[in-house]
């Protein structure tokens, strides 16, 4: 039956206390540097779409940035899955993928992780063990038990991060999957990012039950809703749920309640919540301001070693959007190449 | 360094808008995600954020103004204590790429490369080139009569004995051994680590599989009829088909999606469906639709061993049906051959499926009224052999197309369209198709007989195009 931990709103302490937090200074810093890096980059994707530089679609992670830094920290990178839909600029930045071939693929070029063919929303990474970026609302949930499925059925004791967010939560296919996750006892991790609207509808005009960590309970998985504004409580809890998926008990639900600052996508003027909301939040309730505080008070990064931390993730960030600037558009011949792979052998086995 | 704040565009369409209000004003000290102001076009208002941090220097837009190009300059960002320049350093940003040249119809686009290159193969067109494809084995050893039914169960047998990475689910398919009983003993000799009974959700175990076999795994997915694949074609089509390419070719899907397609015996329109040309309609699908038992041992071991999503289309009424079959655990077709099942030189016939048996037949009364039809046993539908067509049409310069399912953007609309392309002077008839009636298949017997095509509509449409 799903654990009904206590129910904190988002931004408030979740299963830990704000500030009472196991991670040493290294992974503290380590924490924030990874949250800047994907809000810095975001918003330089958000200038570059301004500009025309990036086209289609562009869904960004400003806001909700402690959700998947929290999560990186409970996996093993190298051996782990990690698959979401298509906000995924910072889940992406958080498995290790370069900034610069996210950006170039942001801007279309032969230098993007897709050679310039997927976009914003389609972007992988065998090597960081990243499968995507799917644009199909909930399609990476059964995508991401399938990858479980895989663990269990080589006996690797490797998990699956599925992310997806309160939009997916009423997809048929996503309950499919938790039932097959739960009757086969897969290894996966669901990590719900409830950021409060599906486009411009509200979770409580979506979801007839609106506390997402419950809607496993049918399958009999635990659920549990944790603070996702706050990088330390999303470690906790996404650790405990690790380490449940881990030893072969199963499926775990986690409602990361968290915010998007921005719109749905670019072009979302942002009708359906007032100003006031936004502002509440991105003053309050900001994941990085937060830690930034904590730090503070734990004496971990003085004033001038943040600024010098801050000027690198921004170099980093203006080295990316210029070689996704200056990079070349893909050779026309890419037209053709990667539909099929090719069935024949390779010469030498 | 000064930096230039330009008009933002809030869409890939958007050219021009106002600037409605500025929030920030000359000599303001403004940091990255700071609102600086807002603008507005017909269909919204946004709220502009600072992606720099600095000092503004000057306001070049005032507010209020209307119709401010998307990438003009309307502010000077400086650093704290630097002048303003006097005049606005050059644009920094690259304006956004056009494409190298307007696609002004198919001369602009770039020529799809030969098969026969490289590693990640191009296969532009659904069609195949028969040089890039390995000849069909002879085989001259023993042959031994089976069953569609059996020749499919051997050879996902022999492919799991072979690689341990195959497995197979599906609806029924491990401990009832199998809905039409393809499946039988497969769960006695693999186990139920390897033959697994899903519960009914077609979309959530077609999506599980795309995902094991992103995660290495080779999976055959059985759908207990392909009717209830509709409820999967998203995850067929933009997960398993679509994948590799937008991945950059990182991210193949070797999966076998199977399971009988098309009408079987009186059970009415939602159960009696061809896929054929849904299916074959998407690049990064291969389509297989086998006849023989021959056909369905050697194309299924080749769809398993495939790297790529395969499509495999059975039919029902064929798994009882018994063919001579290579005795041999190694009998791998090559996919994207076609089969001459029976020469001649009046008349081309293509068929797939069921259909080939009908053509065949077909064929006996042709030749009894002094017809030589020559009838193709497509095999399959992506890649097409279009070549060994091409062929049989320069010689006979006649072609029906027989297919069960509906005639509308079918697969003979395909055949007749590839006539035109590469066989047109060599016709002397119209192309002429044979199809299912254009109608949801009825359930009467009478009616259901009516709606599917029979030999004597093969006959007819042959006689036709031969004007007899």
């Amino acid at each position: 039956m799903a654990k009904t931990a206590a129910k904190p709103k988002a931004g408030e302490p979740g299963s830990r206390k704000a500030g009472d937090n196991s991670a040493t200074a290294e992974e503290l810093k380590k924490y924030y540097h990874d949250m800047l890096l994907i809000r810095r980059f975001e918003e330089r994707a958000g200038q570059l779409y301004g500009m025309g530089l990036i086209g289609g679609f562009c869904h960004l992670y400003i806001g909700q940035e402690a959700v998947v830094v929290g999560m990186q920290a409970t996996i093993d990178s190298a051996k782990d899955a990690v698959i979401t839909s298509y906000r995924d600029h910072g889940h992406m930045l958080a498995t290790g993928m370069e900034p610069r071939g996210v950006m170039a693929e942001l801007t279309g070029r032969a230098t993007g992780y897709s050679k310039g063919k997927g976009g914003s929303m389609h972007m992988f990474s065998r090597e960081r063990n990243f499968y995507g970026g799917h644009g199909i609302v909930g399609a990476q949930v059964p995508i991401g038990t399938g990858l479980a499925f895989a663990h269990k059925y080589n006996d690797s004791k490797n998990v699956s991060l599925t992310y997806f967010g309160d939009g997916s939560a009423n997809q048929g296919q996503v309950y499919e999957a938790m039932n097959m996750a739960a009757l086969w006892k897969l290894p996966v991790v669901y990590v719900i990012e409830n950021n409060k609207y599906g486009m411009g509808t509200s979770v409580e005009r979506a979801s007839a039950i609106s506390d997402l960590y419950r809607h496993g309970e049918a399958f009999g998985i635990p659920g549990e809703q944790v603070d996702g504004m706050d990088v330390l409580a999303v470690k906790a809890a996404g650790e405990k749920a690790v380490e449940h998926a881990r030893s072969g008990k199963g499926p775990y639900i986690l409602e990361m309640l968290t915010y998007r600052y921005r719109g749905h996508s670019m072009s979302d003027p942002g009708k359906y919540r007032s100003k006031e909301e936004v502002d509440k939040m991105r003053t309050e309730r900001d994941p990085i301001e937060r830690l930034k505080k904590i730090m503070a008070d734990k004496g971990v990064l003085d004033e001038a070693s943040l600024k010098a931390l801050d000027g690198e993730v921004r170099k980093v960030v203006a080295d990316a959007a210029e070689f996704a600037t200056n990079s070349p558009e893909p050779d026309p011949a890419e037209l053709w190449t990667d539909v099929l792979v090719d069935s024949r052998p390779p010469a030498a086995a | 360094m000064s930096i230039q704040i330009l008009m933002p565009a809030l869409s890939p369409t958007m050219t021009e808008g106002k600037l409605a209000k500025w929030h920030v004003k000359e000599g303001d000290k403004i940091t990255s995600g700071q609102v600086i102001c807002e603008i507005e076009t017909d269909k919204a208002t946004m709220e502009v954020e600072a992606v720099d941090e600095g000092v503004i220097g000057k306001i070049l837009v005032a507010e209020g103004t209307e119709a401010v190009q998307v990438n003009a300059p309307i502010a000077i960002l400086v650093e704290e204590g630097e002048a303003v320049p006097a005049t606005p350093a050059a644009p920094t940003p690259a304006a956004a790429p056009q494409p190298q040249s307007e696609p002004d119809g198919d001369a602009a686009r770039p020529e799809p490369p030969p098969a026969s290159q490289p590693a990640v193969l191009t296969q532009p067109a659904a069609a195949t080139q028969l040089s890039a494809v390995p000849a069909e084995p002879e085989w001259t050893g023993p042959t031994v009569k089976v069953t569609v039914r059996e020749a499919l169960r051997d050879a996902m047998a022999e492919e799991m004995r072979r690689d341990p990475t195959v497995f197979l689910m599906g609806e029924e398919v491990a401990e009832y051994q199998g809905a039409y009983k393809v499946s039988q003993g497969l769960l006695d000799e693999f186990g139920a680590r390897r033959v697994i009974d899903t519960p009914i959700t077609e979309h959530g175990f077609a999506g599980l599989g795309v995902g094991a076999a992103f995660g290495g795994l080779r999976p055959i997915v059985e759908f207990m009829t392909f009717n209830f694949a509709m409820q999967a074609i998203d995850q067929i089509i933009n997960s398993a088909a679509k994948t590799l390419y937008m991945s950059g070719g990182q991210m193949g899907c070797p999966i076998v999606f199977r399971g009988p397609n098309g009408a079987a015996s009186r059970v009415a329109a939602q159960h009696s469906q061809c896929y054929a040309s849904w299916y074959a309609h998407c690049p990064g699908l291969k389509v297989l639709a086998p006849w023989s038992a021959a056909d369905a041992k050697g194309l299924m071991k080749a769809a398993i061993r495939d790297p790529n999503p395969v499509i495999f289309l059975e039919n029902e009424l064929l798994y009882g049906q018994s063919f001579e079959v290579p005795q041999t655990d190694d009998f791998v077709l090559p996919i994207g051959r076609a089969k001459i099942e029976r020469p001649g030189k009046d008349v081309t016939i293509t068929a797939f499926s069921i259909m080939v048996g009908k053509a065949l037949q077909a064929a006996e009364e042709l030749a009894k009224e002094g017809i030589d039809a020559e009838v193709i046993n497509l095999r399959s539908i992506r890649p097409l052999d279009t070549e060994t067509i091409v062929n049989s049409v320069k010689k006979t310069n006649r072609l029906v197309s027989v297919e069960e399912g509906w005639p509308f953007a079918g697969i003979g609309s395909e055949l007749a369209a590839l006539m035109m392309d590469q066989a047109f002077d060599w016709l002397d008839a119209p192309v002429k198709r044979v199809a299912g009636l254009d109608i949801p298949l009825p359930y009467a017997a009478n009616l259901e007989k009516m709606a599917l095509p029979q030999a004597p509509d093969i006959v007819a449409a042959a006689k036709a195009v031969c004007y007899r």
